[in-house]
């Protein structure tokens, strides 16, 4: 088990920057998901840290020892693959000895370790099947152990969890969570998939267009969104974002946009004063109630525990939250409340109060 | 009704054609259990009356098995030869980065395409420089050479069809190139290196054209060139010739046959998702 660090990692593919400059550390132990859409980038960071491909510039680090020209093999990683790529010629025991049988180990010393991760795994009983007698979630779990098996330094893993059912999904995350947990064993974690991220991470990187926009835990990711693209990429339903100016009136600083005018509870934004800025309001800093935004209720969306209302004002389209109770009705006039505390501000699609130095010394890079 | 009339007529047209495919072989296996008698008998004897002295004449008088043995190393050389090199530059072509690969799968066919008789003076005299005329390797090397391109192209294809995440695990598991090769990649794609192996033999086993150039002395001809020369200036053996026929074709059958499930069988069902 080691750390790994990566240094102005850099991938051209025919002529297309897929990967820009990217540096990231993760520490012994942690569990750090790789957060993008699709083709941003992250698959192929984590084929990067694999050694399936040779990056342009820059280096990998595990523990200590720099793995940059190294084979796959001669860096002592694990990876499970989004499509499990199973040995379909194998049985699942012979899918997980096979990376001890290439390291030409003795046959009772597999016997052994092969047992204790089907074992862990759950999937003892079923040794002697063949790959597609296997359903989904077994496959994964056969996935997994060839993985685990061989106590690797890195434990890489590449949306291992988009193929299967949405029920599926969430019990693997618990397993996911708990196996880290057991062992210990850093890993890197790509998905596209924000739930996963913010339940199994301790360590977000936030990933667009080849460019690292926010390194963080799942909270501050959430909380202290770095620029419009994290705000807007992170949250279900997303972020609401209104365009508009920082005004002064009077001893008061305010954000107006067209008639909307909502009082900004910052003094130290006074140097923003002037400036076109987007602000950012998350669905649940707004609610029914007396407040400077009111529109009209284009639809309704009952959810058991919360209510989402999609309000439309002037010519925005607000989402907001509202209680499992809420009565109101569409078509109808509704008035929304705002936290002002937790509204975001951005401007020239970054976050105002990130203060630069620390955004760098994190080694992010925003766009 | 129509249905069944359709399914019928497609059952009757499928047997015509079989049968019209058939009908030389059953011919001579017909004429190889005949006597001596029954072959030149007017109208002719259509059931035969099993009698095996054809066959022992042809390995007698003929010496049939030689050509057989002959035969055999020489399509089997070629065979194992062509398939190790085709699973190797298969392999490189469909998965290896390189440059000019189209280039280079586009030479492999143009060089399959040119006619035997073009190349047989050059070849002929490149074995004769060697000193290979009358051996089994002055045989082998243009069988492989002129095989070598559709036993790569096969391969190639086969290879191509494989998940590429399947190479990536071989290879995070711990495998270079070679170990990915043959524990991983040729095991999925059996099918299509039977297949490559199957057509190659085929070919060597039925090729006649370089045999007869080549091979002048008696000892070391093939099948085809021996049945060709059973026939003398003033004899036509036909019943030896019809045996002989009879035992080449039976392996072909047997082999086919024999990896015809291999062939058939999709081994890559269960790798991926699905």
């Amino acid at each position: 088990m080691a750390g790994l660090k990566i240094e102005n990692l850099t991938k051209t593919f025919g002529g297309r920057k897929v990967i820009d400059h990217v540096s990231f550390e993760v520490y012994e132990g942690e569990f750090c998901i790789l957060l993008g859409p699709s083709g941003c980038g992250k698959s192929t960071v984590l084929r990067l840290i694999a050694g399936l491909e040779r990056q342009d510039g820059g280096g990998v680090y595990i523990g200590d020892r720099e793995v940059s020209g190294l084979t796959p093999k001669e860096r002592d990683i694990a990876m499970v693959f989004q499509s499990y790529a199973l040995y379909p010629h194998l049985n699942v025991y012979e899918n997980i000895a096979f990376p001890l049988k290439i390291r030409k180990m003795s046959r009772r010393e597999i016997e052994k370790k092969v047992q204790a991760a089907a074992g862990l795994l759950g999937i003892d009983t079923m040794l002697r099947r063949k790959p597609k007698e296997l359903s989904g979630g077994q496959r994964q779990r056969v996935a997994i152990g060839r993985a685990i098996v061989r106590e690797p330094r890195l434990f890489l893993f590449d949306e291992p969890l988009s193929n299967l059912d949405a029920k599926l999904r969430s019990s693997m995350r618990v397993e996911l969570a708990g196996l880290h947990k057991k062992l210990g064993i850093t890993t890197i974690y790509v998905t596209h998939d924000q739930i996963e991220a913010m339940t199994l991470g301790q360590k977000i990187v936030v990933i667009d267009r080849g460019v690292i926009q926010q390194i963080g835990t799942p909270r501050e990711v959430y909380d202290k969104p770095a620029n419009l693209f994290t705000a807007s990429f992170i949250g279900m339903p997303s972020i609401n974002l209104i365009e508009g100016r920082l005004v002064k009136k009077g001893e008061e600083i305010l954000f107006r946009s067209d008639d909307l005018e909502i009082p900004v509870a910052r003094r130290d934004f006074e140097r923003y004063v002037g400036g076109d800025v987007t602000s950012g309001i998350r669905p649940e800093s707004l609610g029914p109630g007396e407040g400077p935004l009111a529109g009209r209720l284009e639809h309704i969306e009952h959810l058991g525990s919360e209510t989402i209302l999609y309000v439309k004002s002037g010519n925005m389209r607000i989402t907001a939250k509202a209680g499992a109770d809420f009565g109101g009705k569409v078509g109808e006039d509704i008035s929304l409340s705002v936290n002002t505390m937790d509204i975001h501000f951005f401007l020239d699609g970054k976050r105002l109060d990130v203060a630069r130095g620390a955004e760098n010394d994190r080694g992010a890079r925003t766009v | 009704m129509k249905e069944r009339l359709e399914k019928a007529g497609f059952a009757v047209l499928t047997l015509f054609v079989v049968c019209l495919s058939l009908l030389p072989f059953l011919w001579f296996l017909d004429t190889s259990l005949k006597t001596r008698i029954d072959i030149t008998a007017i109208p002719p004897a259509i059931v035969p009356s099993g009698s095996f002295h054809f066959y022992e004449s042809a390995i007698e008088n003929y010496n049939l098995l030689h050509f057989v043995k002959n035969s055999m190393i020489v399509a089997g050389a070629s065979t194992l030869i062509t398939i190790l090199l085709s699973v190797f530059a298969g392999y490189a072509l469909a998965r290896l980065r390189m440059k000019y690969k189209g280039i280079i799968m586009g030479s492999f066919l143009l060089v399959s395409m040119f006619p035997q008789i073009s190349i047989a003076g050059p070849v002929w005299k490149i074995l004769q420089s060697f000193g290979w005329l009358n051996t089994y390797q002055g045989l082998v090397l243009p069988y492989v050479t002129l095989t070598l391109p559709l036993g790569i192209w096969i391969t190639a294809s086969f290879f191509r069809e494989l998940p590429g995440e399947l190479e990536d695990a071989a290879k995070i598991d711990g495998c270079g190139h070679v170990q990915t090769l043959f524990k991983v990649i040729i095991p999925l794609a059996a099918p299509g290196v039977f297949t490559a192996a199957l057509l190659v033999f085929i070919y060597a086993w039925n090729e006649f054209f370089f045999a007869l150039l080549i091979m002048t002395e008696k000892s070391y001809q093939t099948l085809p060139v021996g049945i060709a020369l059973f026939q003398g200036q003033y004899t036509m053996p036909w019943g030896e010739i019809a045996a002989a026929s009879t035992v080449a074709t039976v392996p072909l059958v047997l082999l086919v046959f024999l990896f015809q499930r291999r062939i058939v069988r999709g081994l890559s069902a269960g790798a991926i998702k699905g």
